[in-house]
């Protein structure tokens, strides 16, 4: 019997997706005795050149993560899906665009101002900025042209399924990665390793009548570890965000900051969580709703901290 | 896959005049689903219900779309013409293309524009509309009454006579309310407790009248035709039935209280009877003010009850609790007065011959503190200056009650007439700003008052009231004459604002029936449905709802009774359909939902899941707008539906 | 000799509204009645309560190509359901502060508390919405993605 073939990738990403894998750890060993990985450039010497001169479709599943926000992101995206007959959107990242999304409230320039000119501690009196293209002694030098808006790797190319977390819980990959070796598999879209209930249904917080009086961040309180975190006045995600990684950060006292994403029926995760946070405020004057309201720094970025590439509004006005 | 059909009205002109309705015809051919778009004249008619009909059998249609008047206008029957077609009447949709269309919109291009939207959003919620049954519940055929004034009295007489039980609760010991403090009553002069008094013995005799006194609503759960309340009954340690009322306990008292009845202008012993009419007529111990009962200090009453008495007392008595099961709730809840005391300038509180307009009436009743004689309560001298001011700490929304009490212009001038019958030689001034006499012979009775001698009315407001060597010092103003005026007054009588009673913020929340911005029982509808309070179930009789006189109250008790006998003359009860709903599978136990219920409908079963009680919900949608996993969805009115509804005006 | 006359298209802004039944959608109804012209640029969804909008649909509209939302709620104190419009309220207190991060305009937002009783209120406020977003041109949501790829 032939071994399935599978390959992990990564684009925009800060790298957790992969050791999410390999923190399978021994357990990548009986993998490799199910599989082949044929392509795994963050752990395996494999190139770009050894992608393309893969057949289409020879790829049994590849296991996409990063968001899409460069040429090369959407370039490698779209040879992966040539190549592959199913194609994974592995983590937040991939799938709602994840942390790199919050780039969407600025644009290229934006960007490269903070990061090559702005920043305290940047010492760049020429004021380069990075080019596609730049003429060296040697020859031309090119670079991925960074695109504007981030986008999810759905909105570049057609996905199969998809798995979220940053990074998705342990137990959780091996037992989506299996799932795909030993099936069977849901319908396609399907979203794998997660509950189609919020985390709420998995945490072991104690809830009583529910109404938000104050909101304080995590340092502005030392919070009851018994008790719902939304009730103490810390935003936690967890209403409008899928379970199924165990509960994790609540159980180290640290609210949920949404990172499995929205819940089946949700078409918005931040506009959801807006809605429920908004609606047990205890205020009844608009003078107590804007006290209230105030208090939330930054709504788009705690609501969507994750969500925002998926989001119904995608990216701030440019 | 839905069958629509699409009906487009003229109204006559009213559409056709400023909506091109061969266009909107045709464009709601062409939408998806639609199999079937055709006009007519006057679709509320007798004809055009029949092309409806026809068209439903002749097309096969399976949901339709009315374009036409407002859906307030003929929901109901067109709705009602979808059921007798053969579809089930919630798959009937309105378009408003008139009140929302033809009739605001200048240029016809302009109207049937949006006369196109508004059907495309219709028929695109259509096709997504479930095929809905009413929800049946069972009634009990039994009604509570919270109050035993005269509202509560009409409304439980009206219900019983009707054919009905009803428990009918008082906090005091007493049924009679207000209307038993009352001397006379205006505009006739009647004695009050005359035409009271037969009404609170044919409330004690009636079969069908349970009487429970020193009772209150402790908690109400349920829904219109299955509340069950639970009613705390305080012991009176006299057993009702034994009592003969012959007053020898209240001679073995040795406590003396204030007199409530009266105001605190006259005192009573612990142990009562509230006034010489008193229905229950049987006596009371106020435990809170008897020496001690436990353990017992005194004992005396029951001494004297078993030696001269009836040997009805036990003073071992506990509170009892009621479950009562019934249908209905007739809150009649009465009203109190403002409290004089922040009515700084006029000094009431500090200046004893200041006093409130129901002090007053007290006086002025032959069973009151002064048997009927008018006294100054400083030195018990007959007062011959007296001034009246009207709307004290009323109609100022600044700084007092913001509303007018109705009843004060008249109840002074019945004030004034009395203390010139009683007192002949004395002047009376009654300071006014309006004068409000709208009932029924109320301007002739307030006319006389007017030209009566020895009584002069005042336009004016008073700034200062102030004692000085023995007399009160008022100082006002004249505005017809346009000058100020002092008055070397003996007695001040203040018309004090009516208030909501004290106890029914607590009850609105128990019965979930919502007050107004002055603690006043909200009604259904201002104007077509001042009987009822929103929440399904509860009606409301008296003061409790707004200030109002007498024969208002009682129109108004007779009414909410009238309504309870509808309610109560079915054994089941349909309530609409369209309400919230909980898909288990996805649903949480967040627990977000269960605060925002004003019916508190929402709650947790024993696996976590949220339940909708469908019974108590009115169908509002805010929790469905607030569940973050979208596991609450809306009967006919989903988040698809909705989202169906945008992408058709946003095309 | 008949000249064409080019006539520029005037920006009509496409206002997705939300209207209470029990006070602002009877509020509409009555500036109808009263024969009360305004503008057509809001398209009214009835709901029961104001309280039925949540903000995921306001983004919804937004989103898919409408140039504002405007919802409309009974007078604090007047809501059918007691107090929908206080949740109403505030949700929309946090989603304006939300829209605020993302560069959308407030007046394209808006939540107004219109009585039945208030016809005339309703055309002038529907009037001032529609010219307000009409001053600050198409939003184009979907366009304006794209155009920042």
């Amino acid at each position: 019997m032939t071994k399935m073939k599978i390959a992990f990738n990564w684009a925009s990403s800060c790298g957790g997706c992969e050791i999410a894998i390999l923190e399978l750890g021994t357990k990548l060993v009986d993998l490799a005795n199910k599989v082949d990985i044929v392509f795994w450039p963050a752990a395996l010497d494999y190139k770009y050149s050894d992608l393309e001169a893969m057949a289409d479709n020879s790829i049994d599943v590849a296991f996409e993560n990063g968001a899409i926000q460069n040429s090369e992101d959407e370039h490698i995206a779209k040879l992966l899906r040539a190549k592959s007959k199913l194609l994974v959107a592995f983590g937040a990242c991939a799938y709602l665009g994840g942390i790199p999304s919050l780039a969407n409230t600025t644009n290229r320039d934006g960007i490269f101002a903070s990061s090559y000119k702005e920043t305290p501690t940047t010492v760049n009196p020429e004021k380069t900025f990075p080019q596609t293209k730049v003429q060296v002694r040697e020859g031309e030098l090119t670079l991925p042209e960074f695109y504007n808006t981030v986008k999810t790797l759905d909105q570049t190319v057609d996905v199969d399924y998809y798995v979220p977390g940053c990074p998705p819980v342990g137990e959780q990959v091996s037992k989506v990665i299996n799932q795909f070796v030993d099936g069977p598999l849901p319908p396609k879209g399907a979203v794998l390793g997660a509950s189609d209930k919020s985390l709420c249904h998995e945490c072991k917080r104690i809830r009583t009548d529910g109404k938000i009086t104050k909101i304080v961040r995590t340092y502005q309180t030392i919070s009851d570890p018994q008790k719902c975190l939304l009730e103490q006045g810390v935003i936690c995600m967890g209403p409008a965000t899928r379970g199924g990684c165990g509960s994790i950060c609540l159980d180290a006292n640290a609210p949920c900051r949404g990172c499995y994403g929205p819940l089946p029926k949700a078409i918005d995760q931040g506009g959801k969580m807006l809605s429920a946070l908004s609606s047990i405020f205890d205020a009844q004057s608009e003078e107590d709703i804007q006290k209230l309201v105030d208090s939330v720094p930054d709504p788009l970025g705690t609501f969507y901290r994750f969500s925002l590439g998926r989001s119904l509004l995608r990216r701030t006005k440019p | 896959m839905k069958r629509v059909g699409v009906f487009v009205c003229h109204c006559g002109l009213n559409i056709a005049g400023n909506v091109n309705i061969k266009e909107v015809v045709d464009k709601a051919g062409k939408q998806q689903d639609v199999v079937f778009a055709i006009d007519h004249k006057y679709l509320c008619s007798e004809p055009g219900q029949a092309l409806i009909k026809d068209s439903i059998r002749q097309h096969n249609l399976d949901a339709i779309v009315v374009a036409a008047c407002s859906p307030a206008m003929h929901e109901p029957t067109f709705k009602t013409i979808a059921q007798l077609s053969g579809l089930n009447r919630y798959n009937c949709e309105i378009a408003n293309i008139r009140e929302q269309s033809s009739w605001v919109h200048d240029d016809v291009g302009e109207a049937t524009a949006k006369a196109h939207i508004t059907v495309r959003q219709s028929i695109r919620k259509v096709r997504l509309n479930e095929p809905l049954q009413p929800i049946t519940v069972p009634v009990t055929r039994k009604v509570l009454v919270i109050g035993g004034g005269i509202a509560g009295i009409r409304a439980a007489l009206d219900v019983a006579n009707g054919g009905y039980q009803v428990y009918l609760v008082e906090k005091s010991g007493t049924i009679g309310g207000r209307m038993a403090q009352l001397s006379e009553t205006f505009p006739t002069l009647d004695c009050s407790t005359c035409i009271l008094g037969p009404l609170m013995v044919e409330v004690y005799r009636h079969p069908n009248i349970k009487l429970l006194r020193l009772s209150k609503v402790e908690d109400v759960k349920g829904y219109i035709g299955n509340f069950k309340v639970r009613v705390r009954q305080e012991p009176a340690y006299v057993d009702e039935a034994k009592c003969n009322a012959c007053g020898e306990c209240a001679k073995a008292c040795p406590a003396q209280v204030p007199n409530e009845f009266d105001f605190g202008l006259t005192w009573r012993k612990a142990i009562y009877t509230p006034f010489a009419q008193a229905v229950p007529p049987a006596y009371v111990l106020d435990a809170k003010n008897c020496l001690g009962l436990l353990p017992q200090a005194c004992g005396e009453c029951k001494k004297a009850c078993d030696k001269f008495g009836t040997s009805c007392m036990d003073l071992d008595a506990w509170p009892r609790i009621h479950d009562l099961e019934v249908g209905a709730i007739i809150a009649s809840t009465g009203y109190e007065l403002y409290d004089a005391t922040k009515l700084t300038e006029y000094g009431y509180g500090i200046f004893p011959d200041v006093m409130t307009s129901l002090e007053f009436e007290r006086m002025l009743s032959a069973s009151g503190p002064t048997t009927g004689e008018i006294k100054r309560p400083s030195d018990g001298q007959t007062p011959r200056e007296i001034v009246f001011i009207q709307c004290a700490g009323q109609r100022e929304p600044e700084t007092a009650l913001p509303y007018c009490s109705k009843i004060c212009c008249m109840y002074t001038a019945r004030h004034a007439m009395m203390f010139r019958h009683k007192v002949p030689d004395g002047q009376a001034y009654v300071f006014y700003m309006d004068i409000r006499a709208g009932g029924k012979g109320y301007e002739e009775f307030v006319k006389r008052c007017q030209e009566e001698k020895g009584l002069l009315y005042l336009r004016g407001r008073v700034a200062k009231v102030y004692e000085e060597n023995g007399k009160l010092i008022v100082k006002g103003v004249d505005t017809l004459s346009g000058k100020t005026v002092q008055i070397n007054a003996d007695l001040v009588v203040l018309a004090v604002g009516m208030i909501p009673s004290s106890e029914s913020h607590e009850l609105a929340s128990k019965l979930k029936a919502s007050l107004d911005a002055n603690g006043f029982f909200s009604e259904a509808h201002p104007k077509l449905r001042p009987l009822e309070s929103p929440t399904a179930g509860i009606f409301l009789a008296g003061a409790g709802q707004s200030p109002k006189d007498i024969p208002e109250t009682v129109a108004q008790a007779s009414g909410a009774a009238s309504k309870v006998l509808g309610l109560l003359s079915s054994p089941t009860l349909e309530r609409e359909p369209t309400v919230a709903q909980v898909v288990g599978e996805l649903c949480s136990g967040c627990g977000i939902c269960l605060s925002l219920c004003p019916y508190d409908a929402l709650s947790l079963n024993a696996e976590k899941i949220a339940e909708v009680s469908e019974a108590l919900c009115e169908g509002c949608g805010t929790c469905i707008a607030s569940c973050p996993s979208g596991a609450l969805t809306l009967r006919n009115l989903t988040d698809e539906q909705m989202v169906a509804m945008i992408e058709a005006i946003v095309e | 000799m008949i000249a064409a006359i080019e006539v520029e298209k005037r920006f009509e802004p496409k206002i997705v509204g939300f209207l209470c039944r029990w006070c602002s959608y009877a509020g509409a109804d009555l500036a109808g009645t009263s024969r009360i012209k305004y503008p057509p640029n809001i398209n009214a969804i009835r709901v029961n309560c104001s309280g039925r909008v949540d903000p995921t649909l306001v983004l919804k509209a937004l989103a898919s190509g409408a140039d504002g939302v405007f919802i409309a709620g009974c007078h604090p104190g007047d809501c059918h359901y007691t107090n929908g419009n206080i949740k109403t309220l505030r949700r929309f207190k946090l989603l304006q502060k939300m829209l605020d991060q993302f560069g959308i305009e407030r007046e394209r937002v808006r939540l107004e508390w219109v009585s039945a009783s208030e016809g005339e209120r309703y055309a002038r406020v529907v009037k001032g919405m529609t010219e307000d977003v009409r001053s600050l041109g198409p939003l184009n949501w979907k366009r304006t993605v794209e155009a920042v790829a």
